[in-house]
């Protein structure tokens, strides 16, 4: 079946979906964005967290078919005009990137919380990222980072 | 494999008569994980999320219960029904993680019907109806009557969950739950205990500790009779403790838990009557804090 949807602020259109496909799947092997990663296939993970319609979800347990029309942004539409989104640089700056392949979900959780709640406490934090899991055992780094761009938003650097 | 889109509940209704072998899916958190690991390859998906009318609530005819869309996701439960519907709130900030929250809801876990599911304890312990329809009409099956055994339920192959009806609280509700950590646990077994002054009963829930999820009945009946029997809804007395033992010995006999990967029987049973005399506690100092001088007899709420 094809579907068609808007990713990062751009029409797209996938062929040949299978039906049973996962929307990670359309994204990371139709679409060419491997940003949001594959691990558990089962939602327990959060390292495919998008956001469909504004909302933050596993992507792996998302029918492709029911993302036809919706609004889909990944870890690559977080920034604009090539630069880093603040919670980006934030995890850059405080050293919370280790292997790597939980940040992309890391940061899409991370981005929606500081959109949402601007001035989180440390259970805020850790409440909005208890579906992503991080196997490098990082946390401390990453919660210094969520903080660090909290305290940057809010400054307006 | 086919994909339906319904664009209205009577495009559903109609689809799921057509194909009574269809899959309904709607927040996926149970369906794409067994097609993602081949564990299911069904001949159609249903998919029920292009339905507005699933996704909202409203309060039932007469006011006591909330109709709620089978596909309300738990994060609306947990931020906008607290009020009415507090066993379920507090089930529902237990699911999983804030992804899964946001897509999964009460339709799903009827419709999947594991006796870890962490919404039913609530639903048991609060009292509830599932709204199920097809195209033949409409029929509310009790929840009690719901769960026939392991993830299976009352529902014929043509008919779709359309809400759950779940009794407004009229006093306080608790639910608690066992896991390895708050985040992302599948609940090695989970209490739900509901206080009922205006009817001056206690109702309960068990997850993951049975074939099915069930009510503690004889445990109830105890202490329905004990709760009477010591004017304890009027006096607003500290329950007894040796009231409080049998209740959470009479709520560990209602198991029939199974050894498994997250835990044994022993466990569970142990945990359950653990877990029914906290929330008993818990309730009760709720009760006795705030709710009390609503419901002395023989005076209107």
């Amino acid at each position: 079946m094809r579907v068609r949807f808007t990713v990062n602020g751009r029409p797209q259109e996938a062929d040949d979906v299978w039906e049973g496909e996962s929307l990670l799947y359309v994204l990371r092997e139709r679409l060419g964005l491997p940003g949001s990663k594959n691990a558990c296939e089962q939602g327990e993970c959060g390292s495919c967290t998008v956001r469909l319609d504004g909302v933050p979800v596993c992507s792996c347990l998302v029918a492709a078919g029911q993302a036809e029309g919706r609004e889909v942004v990944t870890v690559e539409g977080l920034g604009e005009g090539g630069e880093l989104a603040p919670v980006q640089q934030a995890f850059i700056d405080a050293g919370a990137v280790q292997c790597g392949f939980c940040t992309p979900g890391l940061l899409v959780a991370a981005d929606d919380m500081l959109q949402r709640n601007p001035n989180p406490t440390d259970e805020d934090i850790r409440e909005a990222l208890s579906g992503n899991l991080c196997r490098c055992t990082g946390y401390e780094k990453i919660m210094d980072a969520v903080r660090l761009a909290a305290a940057r938003q809010s400054e307006g650097v | 494999m086919d994909f339906l889109r319904p664009a209205t509940w009577e495009e559903a209704l109609a689809a799921k008569a057509e194909h009574p072998s269809a899959v309904p899916i709607a927040g996926g958190t149970d369906v794409m994980v067994e097609i993602n690991f081949d564990h299911r390859r069904p001949e159609y998906l249903l998919d029920l999320t292009r339905i507005g009318d699933l996704q909202t609530w409203d309060t039932v005819p007469g006011g006591d219960a909330v109709r709620l869309g089978a596909s309300v996701p738990y994060t609306r439960i947990m931020e906008n029904l607290r009020g009415e519907l507090p066993g379920l709130a507090l089930a529902a900030h237990t699911v999983a993680s804030p992804q899964i929250r946001n897509r999964g809801g009460v339709g799903g876990n009827l419709g999947t019907a594991s006796p870890a599911g962490d919404a039913h304890p609530a639903l048991l312990a609060a009292g509830a109806e599932v709204e199920a329809e097809s195209v033949r009409g409409t029929r509310l099956i009790p929840i009690d009557d719901f769960y026939t055994g392991v993830k299976r339920n009352a529902l014929a192959p043509d008919e779709l969950i359309r809400a759950v009806r779940v009794q407004k609280a009229d006093g306080p509700q608790q639910f608690s739950k066992v896991g390895t950590r708050n985040a992302m646990v599948i609940a090695v077994c989970a209490f739900g205990l509901a206080l009922h002054p205006e009817t001056r009963t206690v109702r309960t829930g068990i997850g993951s500790a049975a074939p099915t999820p069930i009510r503690a009945r004889t445990a109830e009946e105890f202490l329905n009779a004990a709760l009477e029997g010591g004017g304890f809804w009027d006096n607003g007395k500290i329950i007894t403790p040796s009231v409080a033992k049998r209740f959470a010995e009479l709520s560990a006999a209602a198991c029939n838990p199974i050894d498994d990967v997250r835990g044994t029987a022993d466990y569970r049973r142990h945990a359950v009557g653990v877990m029914a005399r906290r929330t008993l506690m818990w309730t009760w100092e709720a009760y006795r804090a705030t709710g009390r001088d609503a419901h002395r007899k023989g005076e209107v709420a």
